[in-house]
Protein backbone atom coordinates (compact mmCIF):
# COMPACT_ATOMS: atom_id res chain seq x y z
CA UNK A 1 0.00 0.00 0.00
CA UNK A 2 2.58 2.91 1.20
CA UNK A 3 4.71 1.75 -2.46
CA UNK A 4 0.97 2.55 -4.08
CA UNK A 5 1.25 5.88 -1.99
CA UNK A 6 4.41 7.03 -3.24
CA UNK A 7 4.44 6.17 -6.86
CA UNK A 8 1.03 8.27 -6.37
CA UNK A 9 3.02 11.09 -4.68
CA UNK A 10 6.13 10.80 -7.43
CA UNK A 11 3.48 10.50 -10.71
CA UNK A 12 1.59 12.84 -9.64
CA UNK A 13 4.37 15.14 -9.20
CA UNK A 14 5.28 14.46 -13.08
CA UNK A 15 1.80 15.29 -14.20
CA UNK A 16 2.15 18.40 -12.46
CA UNK A 17 5.50 19.35 -13.95
CA UNK A 18 3.79 18.68 -17.15
CA UNK A 19 1.41 21.36 -16.27
CA UNK A 20 3.77 23.95 -14.87
CA UNK A 21 5.85 23.21 -18.72
CA UNK A 22 2.79 23.93 -20.48
CA UNK A 23 2.25 27.01 -18.70
CA UNK A 24 5.41 29.22 -18.13
CA UNK A 25 6.23 28.30 -22.07
CA UNK A 26 2.89 27.78 -24.45
CA UNK A 27 0.82 29.78 -21.25
CA UNK A 28 -2.19 26.64 -22.29
CA UNK A 29 -3.44 25.14 -19.44
CA UNK A 30 -2.79 21.39 -19.07
CA UNK A 31 -6.50 20.04 -19.64
CA UNK A 32 -6.87 16.53 -21.32
CA UNK A 33 -10.63 16.79 -22.31
CA UNK A 34 -10.31 20.37 -23.52
CA UNK A 35 -7.21 19.59 -25.62
CA UNK A 36 -8.91 16.60 -26.86
CA UNK A 37 -12.10 18.38 -27.56
CA UNK A 38 -11.03 21.34 -29.24
CA UNK A 39 -9.17 18.76 -31.58
CA UNK A 40 -12.61 17.07 -32.57
CA UNK A 41 -14.35 19.73 -32.20
CA UNK A 42 -12.67 21.14 -35.29
CA UNK A 43 -11.41 24.47 -34.07
CA UNK A 44 -9.89 26.10 -37.09
CA UNK A 45 -6.88 27.74 -34.35
CA UNK A 46 -3.21 27.09 -35.26
CA UNK A 47 -2.80 24.63 -31.97
CA UNK A 48 -3.86 22.08 -33.55
CA UNK A 49 -0.74 20.83 -33.99
CA UNK A 50 0.32 21.07 -30.88
CA UNK A 51 -2.60 19.24 -29.55
CA UNK A 52 -2.00 16.28 -31.56
CA UNK A 53 2.16 16.51 -30.65
CA UNK A 54 0.91 16.64 -26.86
CA UNK A 55 -1.67 13.65 -26.89
CA UNK A 56 1.03 11.56 -29.31
CA UNK A 57 3.69 12.24 -26.27
CA UNK A 58 0.75 11.29 -24.01
CA UNK A 59 0.96 7.75 -25.08
CA UNK A 60 4.34 7.20 -26.06
CA UNK A 61 5.53 8.24 -22.51
CA UNK A 62 3.98 5.23 -20.74
CA UNK A 63 5.13 3.03 -23.88
CA UNK A 64 8.88 4.07 -22.79
CA UNK A 65 8.22 3.25 -19.51
CA UNK A 66 6.70 0.16 -19.85
CA UNK A 67 10.24 -0.46 -21.74
CA UNK A 68 11.94 -0.95 -18.34
CA UNK A 69 9.15 -1.73 -15.71
CA UNK A 70 5.63 -3.09 -15.36
CA UNK A 71 2.85 -1.07 -14.35
CA UNK A 72 0.42 -2.04 -17.40
CA UNK A 73 -2.33 -3.41 -15.27
CA UNK A 74 -5.92 -1.81 -15.97
CA UNK A 75 -7.97 -3.95 -14.56
CA UNK A 76 -10.61 -2.86 -17.03
CA UNK A 77 -13.82 -4.10 -17.07
CA UNK A 78 -14.94 -6.71 -20.22
CA UNK A 79 -18.58 -5.68 -19.67
CA UNK A 80 -18.99 -3.65 -23.62
CA UNK A 81 -21.84 -1.66 -22.13
CA UNK A 82 -20.61 -0.69 -19.43
CA UNK A 83 -17.70 0.57 -21.11
CA UNK A 84 -19.50 2.76 -23.71
CA UNK A 85 -21.88 4.13 -21.35
CA UNK A 86 -18.84 5.22 -19.36
CA UNK A 87 -17.12 6.87 -21.99
CA UNK A 88 -19.91 8.54 -23.79
CA UNK A 89 -20.83 9.99 -20.16
CA UNK A 90 -17.14 11.20 -19.36
CA UNK A 91 -16.41 12.42 -22.86
CA UNK A 92 -20.19 14.78 -23.05
CA UNK A 93 -19.45 15.46 -19.08
CA UNK A 94 -16.23 16.62 -19.63
CA UNK A 95 -16.85 19.08 -22.26
CA UNK A 96 -20.29 20.31 -21.28
CA UNK A 97 -18.30 21.46 -17.73
CA UNK A 98 -15.73 22.46 -19.62
CA UNK A 99 -12.85 20.31 -17.30
CA UNK A 100 -11.99 17.01 -15.98
CA UNK A 101 -9.23 15.90 -13.60
CA UNK A 102 -6.52 17.31 -15.28
CA UNK A 103 -7.84 20.71 -16.11
CA UNK A 104 -10.11 21.66 -13.22
CA UNK A 105 -8.95 19.29 -10.76
CA UNK A 106 -4.78 19.83 -11.02
CA UNK A 107 -4.80 23.27 -12.35
CA UNK A 108 -8.20 24.46 -11.40
CA UNK A 109 -7.28 23.44 -7.87
CA UNK A 110 -3.96 25.16 -7.45
CA UNK A 111 -5.18 28.50 -8.89
CA UNK A 112 -7.42 28.30 -5.90
CA UNK A 113 -10.26 28.13 -8.93
CA UNK A 114 -13.38 28.53 -7.52
CA UNK A 115 -15.08 26.79 -10.42
CA UNK A 116 -12.24 24.38 -10.26
CA UNK A 117 -12.85 23.25 -6.71
CA UNK A 118 -16.74 22.95 -7.32
CA UNK A 119 -16.42 21.17 -10.31
CA UNK A 120 -13.69 18.63 -8.11
CA UNK A 121 -16.22 18.15 -5.33
CA UNK A 122 -18.90 17.63 -7.72
CA UNK A 123 -17.36 14.97 -9.92
CA UNK A 124 -15.87 13.08 -6.74
CA UNK A 125 -19.38 13.12 -5.17
CA UNK A 126 -21.00 11.72 -8.29
CA UNK A 127 -18.22 9.07 -8.97
CA UNK A 128 -18.70 7.87 -5.08
CA UNK A 129 -22.32 7.63 -5.32
CA UNK A 130 -22.05 5.39 -8.57
CA UNK A 131 -19.08 3.79 -6.78
CA UNK A 132 -22.16 2.92 -3.98
CA UNK A 133 -24.77 2.42 -6.03
CA UNK A 134 -23.34 -0.01 -8.27
CA UNK A 135 -20.81 -1.71 -6.18
CA UNK A 136 -22.01 -1.60 -2.45
CA UNK A 137 -25.20 -1.95 -3.53
CA UNK A 138 -25.84 -4.20 -6.37
CA UNK A 139 -22.40 -5.30 -7.02
CA UNK A 140 -22.59 -5.02 -10.65
CA UNK A 141 -19.21 -3.23 -11.02
CA UNK B 1 8.82 24.91 -33.71
CA UNK B 2 9.70 25.76 -29.65
CA UNK B 3 6.15 25.49 -28.89
CA UNK B 4 6.06 21.82 -30.24
CA UNK B 5 9.02 20.87 -28.64
CA UNK B 6 6.80 22.13 -25.12
CA UNK B 7 4.25 20.70 -26.06
CA UNK B 8 6.33 17.18 -26.57
CA UNK B 9 7.51 17.37 -22.86
CA UNK B 10 4.39 18.33 -21.02
CA UNK B 11 2.75 15.24 -23.02
CA UNK B 12 5.12 13.20 -21.87
CA UNK B 13 5.84 14.43 -18.67
CA UNK B 14 1.90 14.24 -18.20
CA UNK B 15 1.37 10.38 -19.66
CA UNK B 16 4.67 8.96 -18.14
CA UNK B 17 3.07 10.60 -14.64
CA UNK B 18 -0.12 9.00 -15.08
CA UNK B 19 1.28 5.58 -15.28
CA UNK B 20 3.32 5.90 -12.69
CA UNK B 21 0.89 6.89 -10.47
CA UNK B 22 -1.41 4.23 -11.07
CA UNK B 23 -4.01 6.40 -12.59
CA UNK B 24 -4.50 4.17 -15.76
CA UNK B 25 -5.25 0.81 -13.32
CA UNK B 26 -8.88 1.72 -13.10
CA UNK B 27 -9.09 -0.45 -9.92
CA UNK B 28 -7.37 2.14 -8.15
CA UNK B 29 -9.45 4.91 -9.69
CA UNK B 30 -12.70 2.88 -8.53
CA UNK B 31 -11.36 2.06 -4.88
CA UNK B 32 -10.80 5.94 -4.46
CA UNK B 33 -14.67 6.74 -5.25
CA UNK B 34 -15.61 3.39 -2.96
CA UNK B 35 -15.94 5.46 -0.06
CA UNK B 36 -18.16 2.29 1.93
CA UNK B 37 -16.05 -0.63 0.90
CA UNK B 38 -12.49 -1.26 0.57
CA UNK B 39 -11.17 2.83 0.21
CA UNK B 40 -7.80 3.58 -1.70
CA UNK B 41 -6.45 7.17 -0.93
CA UNK B 42 -3.66 6.62 -3.73
CA UNK B 43 -5.13 9.57 -5.90
CA UNK B 44 -5.01 11.66 -3.45
CA UNK B 45 -1.49 11.46 -3.03
CA UNK B 46 -1.69 12.30 -7.18
CA UNK B 47 -3.40 15.34 -6.77
CA UNK B 48 -1.35 16.12 -3.92
CA UNK B 49 1.64 15.57 -5.71
CA UNK B 50 0.22 17.10 -9.13
CA UNK B 51 -0.54 20.37 -7.85
CA UNK B 52 2.57 21.19 -5.58
CA UNK B 53 4.75 21.81 -9.32
CA UNK B 54 1.20 23.69 -10.31
CA UNK B 55 1.06 26.49 -7.52
CA UNK B 56 4.76 26.72 -8.07
CA UNK B 57 3.43 27.25 -11.82
CA UNK B 58 0.82 29.75 -10.95
CA UNK B 59 3.54 31.50 -8.81
CA UNK B 60 6.08 32.17 -11.42
CA UNK B 61 3.94 33.34 -13.62
CA UNK B 62 1.62 35.75 -11.52
CA UNK B 63 3.62 38.36 -13.19
CA UNK B 64 4.59 37.30 -16.51
CA UNK B 65 4.35 36.14 -20.20
CA UNK B 66 4.75 32.75 -21.34
CA UNK B 67 7.86 32.17 -22.36
CA UNK B 68 6.50 31.44 -26.21
CA UNK B 69 3.36 33.34 -26.29
CA UNK B 70 2.35 37.17 -25.50
CA UNK B 71 -0.28 36.05 -22.87
CA UNK B 72 -1.35 33.01 -21.12
CA UNK B 73 -4.81 31.79 -22.19
CA UNK B 74 -6.80 31.42 -19.05
CA UNK B 75 -10.61 30.52 -18.82
CA UNK B 76 -13.03 33.03 -19.51
CA UNK B 77 -15.38 31.86 -17.05
CA UNK B 78 -15.84 32.85 -13.38
CA UNK B 79 -19.65 31.70 -12.40
CA UNK B 80 -20.92 28.12 -11.09
CA UNK B 81 -23.50 27.89 -13.92
CA UNK B 82 -25.61 24.75 -14.75
CA UNK B 83 -23.22 23.66 -17.42
CA UNK B 84 -20.28 23.24 -15.02
CA UNK B 85 -21.94 21.18 -12.57
CA UNK B 86 -24.77 19.24 -14.63
CA UNK B 87 -21.31 18.12 -16.31
CA UNK B 88 -19.42 17.38 -13.58
CA UNK B 89 -22.45 15.19 -12.67
CA UNK B 90 -22.39 13.35 -15.86
CA UNK B 91 -18.38 13.30 -15.41
CA UNK B 92 -18.64 11.85 -12.02
CA UNK B 93 -21.09 8.94 -12.92
CA UNK B 94 -19.25 7.94 -16.01
CA UNK B 95 -15.84 8.10 -13.87
CA UNK B 96 -17.43 5.88 -11.44
CA UNK B 97 -18.40 3.27 -13.65
CA UNK B 98 -15.01 2.91 -15.40
CA UNK B 99 -12.78 3.82 -13.33
CA UNK B 100 -11.05 6.43 -16.37
CA UNK B 101 -11.01 9.75 -17.20
CA UNK B 102 -9.60 11.39 -20.03
CA UNK B 103 -6.28 11.64 -19.59
CA UNK B 104 -5.72 8.19 -18.35
CA UNK B 105 -7.66 6.63 -21.03
CA UNK B 106 -5.52 8.31 -23.29
CA UNK B 107 -2.15 7.33 -21.52
CA UNK B 108 -3.25 3.73 -21.76
CA UNK B 109 -3.76 3.54 -25.61
CA UNK B 110 -0.70 2.42 -26.41
CA UNK B 111 -0.64 -0.61 -24.07
CA UNK B 112 -4.43 -0.96 -22.60
CA UNK B 113 -6.10 -3.46 -25.19
CA UNK B 114 -9.58 -3.08 -26.43
CA UNK B 115 -10.81 -2.33 -23.46
CA UNK B 116 -9.38 1.19 -23.16
CA UNK B 117 -10.17 1.42 -27.17
CA UNK B 118 -14.00 1.10 -26.92
CA UNK B 119 -13.66 3.37 -23.88
CA UNK B 120 -12.09 6.37 -25.66
CA UNK B 121 -13.91 5.97 -28.72
CA UNK B 122 -17.02 6.16 -26.80
CA UNK B 123 -15.39 9.38 -25.33
CA UNK B 124 -14.89 11.17 -28.73
CA UNK B 125 -18.51 10.44 -29.39
CA UNK B 126 -19.71 12.12 -26.09
CA UNK B 127 -17.86 14.61 -27.16
CA UNK B 128 -18.59 15.29 -30.20
CA UNK B 129 -22.61 14.69 -28.97
CA UNK B 130 -22.04 17.38 -26.21
CA UNK B 131 -21.07 20.00 -29.14
CA UNK B 132 -25.32 21.49 -29.41
CA UNK B 133 -25.57 21.44 -25.82
CA UNK B 134 -22.16 23.23 -25.46
CA UNK B 135 -23.52 26.47 -27.63
CA UNK B 136 -20.37 28.89 -26.82
CA UNK B 137 -17.51 29.36 -25.40
CA UNK B 138 -14.59 26.65 -26.96
CA UNK B 139 -12.19 29.09 -27.46
CA UNK B 140 -11.13 28.51 -23.70
CA UNK B 141 -8.37 26.66 -23.07
CA UNK B 142 -9.82 24.98 -20.18
CA UNK B 143 -9.91 21.53 -19.53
Amino acid sequence: MLIDWIYGLLGGLLIGLGGLTLLIFNGRIMGASGILGQLIDGNQDTENLERIVFLIAVIFGPLIVLQFSDFSTTNITDNTIQLVLAGLLVGAGTRIANGCTSGHGVCGISRLSIRGLIATGVYIAAGALTMVTFRTFWALI
Amino acid sequence: MSRLVVSLVSGLLFGTGLLISGMTDTEKVQGWLDILGKWDPTLAFVMGGAIIPMVAAWVITAKKKPVFDVSFSMPSKKRIDKKLLAGSVLFGMGWGLAGLCPGPAIAALGFGGTGIILFFVSMVVGMLLSKPLRLRSLSTADG
